[in-house]
């Protein structure tokens, strides 16, 4: 069976998704662009609109994973925490979960996915065609220094104390 | 029904708080005499797209759906070809466009089939929810998942090489494209590509052998419909530019070769008090019984043969599976949509070895017009993109035509069709809940495409009596619990 190509030639792969579209849910995008321009020499940037399983692929030889979304229900300015793998109930969507991708992985390659958090950036606002909300402004701008701070390295401890 | 029901029943499917919606409305002798299925779909964006440049439009309507972001960039991009006075492409960028969209389509029926919709086929509608799903399948058939996952992969990789980026790439341009292939990118994708033709080839085989040995799927949700599609000039299938085909249930045409450009000629869309979304019929047949079918279904029933060896013998045995007439089966969705990613696999290997892709020749330029209209076969069906602009360049007006759209008033027959059978007495189970979602399923319906949804996309059916009367309510929440709520 053929391999895809998968470049794993830096520790830390981001992964943001959203929609640029739809208002606030451009916040993991518009973080994803903000890290970019950074240029982290430890992190590569990834972004889809959707999680989906083939994301597994994307995963494999990283020694740590940083997913963003932009969520509704997490207190301003974000959430950050570590990620275990678990089975999504849910079949009837066209997304995944990041812990649902995380149970895939493990499934798909038969060892457990790198330690992976999450960031979920507050939202308010998801109507299409709307720009980024004030309030969702300023927690992006409040995220983009936690990822500034956490692509600084590929130390796990370092992580899993700024994700307690 | 009070209208405070009737706006319940057509809140807008959101992000976090969505919900699919299934009104069954009884008869006075408990029979489901009407289904509503609630989609709320690119609500508000053509207005959303007046006023902005009409080059900017093909970029913007990416962000309509996750899925399949490239079909409506290209629909978009035809219509902007119009726009410019192109009606013909040169051979380079035509092939790209055409090798983009076939990438597009194999990667979005892979996900359907494997992620959606092979859980449904291989497990049985009624079993464990918690095990029906696509990690269920990575479980219990690992070969199979792992196809699912690396087709769809690939052809995203197709779409990366051709559009330079995994998501909002800048593919084309107005009369043509943006850039051509290098002989590295072509030999990637070559190198990637008899893995993916044997992968496609599989899933056919695995559809063909589930829908021929649940002769009791073959009724479910099965409607004697018309369809709608494009096909080539000599009646091949074809899911980049064409005429209009419709045809009744019978095999009989309504029309063909029909120019898109006046496809209002040819149909309407009714607006319903209970639903945001539209119900196109075509015009000859009237509203009663002109409403139609879109999709993969469509399109392999319409066609008079494929000319891609394989896919074509693959139809062939599922024409002989219809006595070679239109197969109605709803399910037979599923087997119709991997003919096509097979088809999509050996069109994929064809321009990889055609030169012209190679080529230096990239843009055509004409005369502007005031109104452009594009039309392509996207993975869920017929997909139209209508745009006139202003003297300025803006655009001035919109209107879209998405295969939900049309197969609205589809989903709704289905919808009826599978209640009538699976409803007992007056009460919801989740036995009939899960039967419903299949029959949607089988559309591939874009709920809610446009934004992200967690993996969750939890679903509420309600009966209503003949007086009006909420009788019973179900909800499979995002976490997968159905609750009750008695009236």
């Amino acid at each position: 069976m053929a391999r895809l190509n998968v470049t794993t030639t830096k520790p830390i792969l981001i992964f943001a998704y959203g929609n640029p579209g739809r208002g606030d849910d451009a916040l993991g995008p518009l973080l994803l662009e903000a890290m970019e321009q950074h240029q982290p020499p430890l992190a590569e940037c990834q972004t889809d609109m959707q999680l989906q399983v083939e994301h597994v692929t994307d995963l494999e030889g990283r020694a740590l994973i940083l997913f963003v979304d932009a969520d509704v229900s997490c207190a301003a300015p974000f959430a950050f925490a570590a990620l275990r793998a678990k089975k999504d109930d849910s079949y009837t969507s066209h997304a995944m979960t990041p812990h649902a991708l995380l149970h895939a992985f493990r499934q798909v390659y038969g060892k457990d996915a790198p330690p992976a958090f999450l960031l979920r950036i507050r939202g308010y606002d998801f109507e299409l065609g709307e720009p980024l909300s004030p309030p969702a402004t300023a927690n992006l701008a409040a995220a983009v220094e936690l990822v500034k701070s956490l692509v600084s390295t590929a130390d796990i401890s370092d992580w899993q104390q700024l994700g307690a | 029904m009070s209208e405070q029901l009737r706006r319940v029943a057509i809140d807008p499917v959101t992000r976090v708080e969505g919900h699919g919606k299934i009104t069954l409305l009884l008869d006075e002798d408990n029979h489901v005499k009407e289904a509503r299925l609630h989609i709320v779909e690119f609500r508000g964006f053509e207005k959303f797209i007046q006023g902005r440049p009409y080059w900017e439009v093909p970029y913007f309507v990416q962000r309509l759906c996750g899925i399949c972001p490239v079909s409506h960039h290209l629909a978009a991009a035809k219509a902007v070809d119009q726009l410019v006075g192109v009606d013909q492409l040169t051979p380079t960028s035509e092939k790209l466009r055409r090798l983009l969209h076939f990438g597009q389509t194999l990667q979005s029926h892979a996900l359907h089939f494997f992620h959606l919709s092979s859980p449904d086929l291989l497990f049985g509608f009624g079993s464990n929810l918690k095990h029906r799903n696509i990690v269920g399948v990575i479980e219990d058939f690992p070969d199979l998942a792992l196809k699912g996952v690396r087709l769809r992969k690939y052809g995203q990789q197709v779409i990366e090489v051709i559009s330079g980026k995994r998501v909002h790439g800048a593919a084309t341009v107005p009369g043509g494209m943006n850039k051509s292939l290098t002989i590295e990118e072509r030999d990637r994708l070559l190198a990637g590509i008899d893995d993916v033709l044997a992968w496609s080839a599989d899933a056919v085989a695995l559809n063909e052998k589930v829908h021929m040995e649940h002769p009791e799927n073959h009724g479910f949700g099965r409607l004697y419909s018309n369809y709608l599609s494009m096909v080539d000039k000599d009646g091949a299938l074809e899911l980049y530019h064409g005429g209009l085909r419709a045809r009744k249930p019978d095999g009989s045409t309504i029309f063909d070769q029909f120019d898109y450009r006046s496809y209002y000629n040819k149909i309407r869309e009714e607006v319903r008090s209970w639903s945001y979304m539209k119900f196109p019929y075509l015009t000859e047949l009237g509203r009663d019984d002109g409403w139609y079918r879109v999709g993969p279904l469509a399109r392999v029933n319409n066609c008079d043969f494929i000319f891609t060896p394989l896919a074509e013998a693959a139809r062939q045995r599922f024409v002989a599976f219809g006595n070679g007439g239109n197969v109605h089966d709803t399910l037979a969705y599923h087997w119709a949509r991997m003919i096509e990613a097979l088809h999509c696999a050996e069109s994929i290997r064809d321009l990889l070895h055609d030169p012209d892709i190679l080529g230096s020749d990239l843009v055509t330029k004409g005369e502007k017009r005031e109104e452009g209209i594009g039309v392509i076969e996207a993975p869920r069906g017929t997909l139209f993109h209508h745009y006139k602009v202003s003297e300025d360049g803006t655009i001035k007006k919109a209107n879209l035509i998405v295969s939900t759209t049309s197969n609205n008033q589809a989903m709704n027959e289905s919808v009826r069709s599978v209640a009538n059978e699976y409803l007992d007495g007056n009460e919801i189970t989740e036995g009939l809940l899960n039967h419903l979602e299949v029959a949607v399923r089988a559309y591939d319906p874009c709920l809610s495409c446009a934004t992200h949804a967690l993996g969750k996309m939890p679903l509420q059916v309600e009966l209503i009596d003949a007086s009006g009367a909420l009788v019973d309510k179900l909800t499979k929440g995002s976490d997968g619990k159905i609750e009750r709520d008695h009236n």
